[in-house]
């Protein structure tokens, strides 16, 4: 645990070290809030499901952003070669990078906390509901990352971690989308429905917190840690 | 500590590794003992670093066994971390952080805490000497003071073994000096594996060096054993005042001389090369030949073969 605890603080501290979280957290509320507002007045309801249905799309590109670097660095000031001959197991490093990274990101998402504030004040909104998107925002999230985190282990160049981030991601995103299951064969429709990334979203957006969500997305969370996991072990049989 | 047996803390056991189609280390075995100065010397590509990956864990090796204080560093990988100091090649840091941050976060995973910690990280600031240094950020730092920050890290846990592979590359002579001191300094009470390509570095802290090339070794012992093996044929270096074609006739026919060549000539005075065809010392004969034929004698030196010229022999072709 203390091993975990070490990389985790190291790894959030190293987010605050460079402007680049400042840079990230305030790009992001202005384009969500923005996006948002945007519509949020034509539509003149007052709730949030216009912001989460925006999350799907804005993580693709801001996720990726978060976890480029966490291996990459690494990998390209060999860091890692050190960061490995310590007593530490390669779980406890998968582990400790993935948490850091994740509190970053939640810091972001509640950050826009001025949303549901504002709401409040020009309606009555279903409080529930709000909450409940949270939560799903956080898990989508934290799949988002661990997938990022695995693509950042597979280059030492950052912005190639960056774009495959967002490819991986996207895909996964758009099997589920109706825009891909109207043409697929329909044998597949519901395993891909299933495997979609956004889908998954969708109920909990309605405040719909579904058990076969949460298992969801902490599966995908769990198959990517251990994907990262074997890809920084692949150096023992290179 | 546990389980070390003989006082040996590394043993190395034919030990290979394969990349591809690359066989960089080949069929090694070493062993260092407990508190001495190990010097692992090497033209560059020869296998130093990947031998020292493999013993830090940091990779396995394709056949072989190492073991650090007795323990199986496959099977007890981390318990072997836990012995194990490590500097780099090239002395990876984590350049954002500042470098009592780096220290603390190291301690940590060494599994160090509160007023422990606070003492280690003190007494290796001391040591190292970076004192001035501690709330700079490492990537601002000079490149001497990066290789300091680099030893703290691999002394922080006082660990039983420090591996250094090439402390020194890139530092000026100044530097150089005083890491080497600070090197010394460690060797009193721990093993040390200090590996490097260059000579004068190794046999000026080493207490045992050995030589490998292709994967393999090709020479191990103290810089004067060495030294003494492979200075083949003496080589002696005389400088006599004379007749230039009375001197290089007559000390031919000195027994034991191979070739007589005059290096250099200023008036009356020659300075004259002479190898000996064996490695028995024939000094005194050539003294005498002078002496003999009535010649003023400046100088007679043997020289020896320099590490530099075992090295190169050793190592080429």
């Amino acid at each position: 645990m203390q091993n975990i605890a070490a990389i985790f603080k190291k790894e959030f501290k190293a987010y605050f070290l460079s402007p680049i979280a400042y840079v990230f957290i305030t790009v992001y509320l202005v384009v969500t809030n923005f996006l948002f507002f945007q519509g949020f007045f034509i539509i003149n309801q007052a709730d949030m499901r216009g912001y989460f249905g925006l999350l799907p799309w804005v993580f693709l590109f801001f996720v990726p952003a978060v976890t480029m670097r966490i291996w990459a660095e690494e990998k390209k000031v060999k860091t890692l070669e050190l960061l490995l001959t310590w007593p530490i197991s390669d779980l406890e490093v998968v582990v400790g990078k993935f948490l850091a990274s994740f509190c970053f990101l939640a810091i972001a998402i509640l950050l826009s906390i001025t949303v549901p504030i504002t709401i409040a004040i020009l309606g009555d909104p279903d409080g529930g509901v709000i909450i409940g998107s949270y939560i799903g925002a956080l898990l989508m999230g934290a799949a988002y990352l661990a997938i990022g985190l695995w693509v950042s282990s597979l280059t030492e160049n950052q912005i190639v971690a960056f774009i495959i981030g967002v490819v991986i991601t996207f895909v996964l995103f758009i099997i589920g989308n109706p825009f891909v299951t109207m043409v697929s064969p329909p044998a597949l429709v519901p395993l891909l429905t299933y495997l979609g990334l956004g889908n998954h979203f969708e109920s909990v957006g309605r405040g719909v917190i579904d058990s076969r969500d949460i298992l969801y997305y902490l599966s995908v969370i769990g198959f990517f840690l251990f994907l990262n996991i074997y890809s920084i072990e692949s150096r023992k049989w290179e | 500590m546990n389980g070390s047996s003989n006082g040996v803390m590394v043993e190395v056991q034919s030990l290979n590794k394969r990349f591809g189609d690359v066989h960089a280390v080949r069929d090694l075995s070493f062993k260092v003992n407990k508190g001495e100065v190990f010097g692992f010397l090497g033209p560059n590509g020869a296998g130093k670093s990947t031998t020292m990956r493999i013993i830090t864990c940091y990779i396995p090796a394709s056949s072989g066994t190492v073991r650090v204080g007795g323990l199986d560093n496959t099977v007890h990988s981390l318990e072997v971390r836990k012995k194990i100091g490590y500097l780099p090649e090239n002395n990876p840091l984590y350049n954002d952080m500042l470098v009592d941050e780096y220290l603390t976060f190291v301690g940590e995973i060494r599994g160090l805490k509160n007023s422990a910690l606070a003492s280690r990280i003190d007494e290796m600031v001391q040591v190292c000497g970076l004192s001035k240094m501690v709330r700079r950020q490492i990537g601002k730092l000079s490149k001497g003071y990066r290789q300091r920050v680099g030893l703290a890290q691999a002394m922080l846990h006082n660990p039983d073994v420090v591996i250094l592979d090439e402390p020194t590359s890139g530092l000026d002579p100044n530097q150089i000096i005083e890491i080497r001191q600070l090197i010394k300094r460690i060797g009193r009470e721990k093993t040390v594996i200090y590996c490097s390509h260059i000579l004068s570095e190794v046999s000026a802290t080493c207490s045992r060096i050995l030589i490998i090339n292709n994967g393999t070794v090709v020479a191990t012992g103290t810089a004067e054993e060495l030294t003494s093996q492979m200075g083949s044929a003496g080589q002696y270096s005389l400088r006599i005042s004379g007749e230039k074609t009375a001197i290089e006739s007559r000390l031919r026919g000195v027994a034991g001389v191979a070739t007589v060549s005059i290096a250099e000539s200023s008036g009356q005075w020659h300075t004259v090369r002479v190898i000996a065809d064996s490695k028995e010392d024939i000094g005194e004969a050539l003294f005498r030949c002078v002496v003999d034929n009535k010649w003023s004698l400046a100088e007679l030196r043997h020289e020896r073969a320099s590490l530099e010229e075992v090295f190169t022999q050793l190592t080429r072709g």
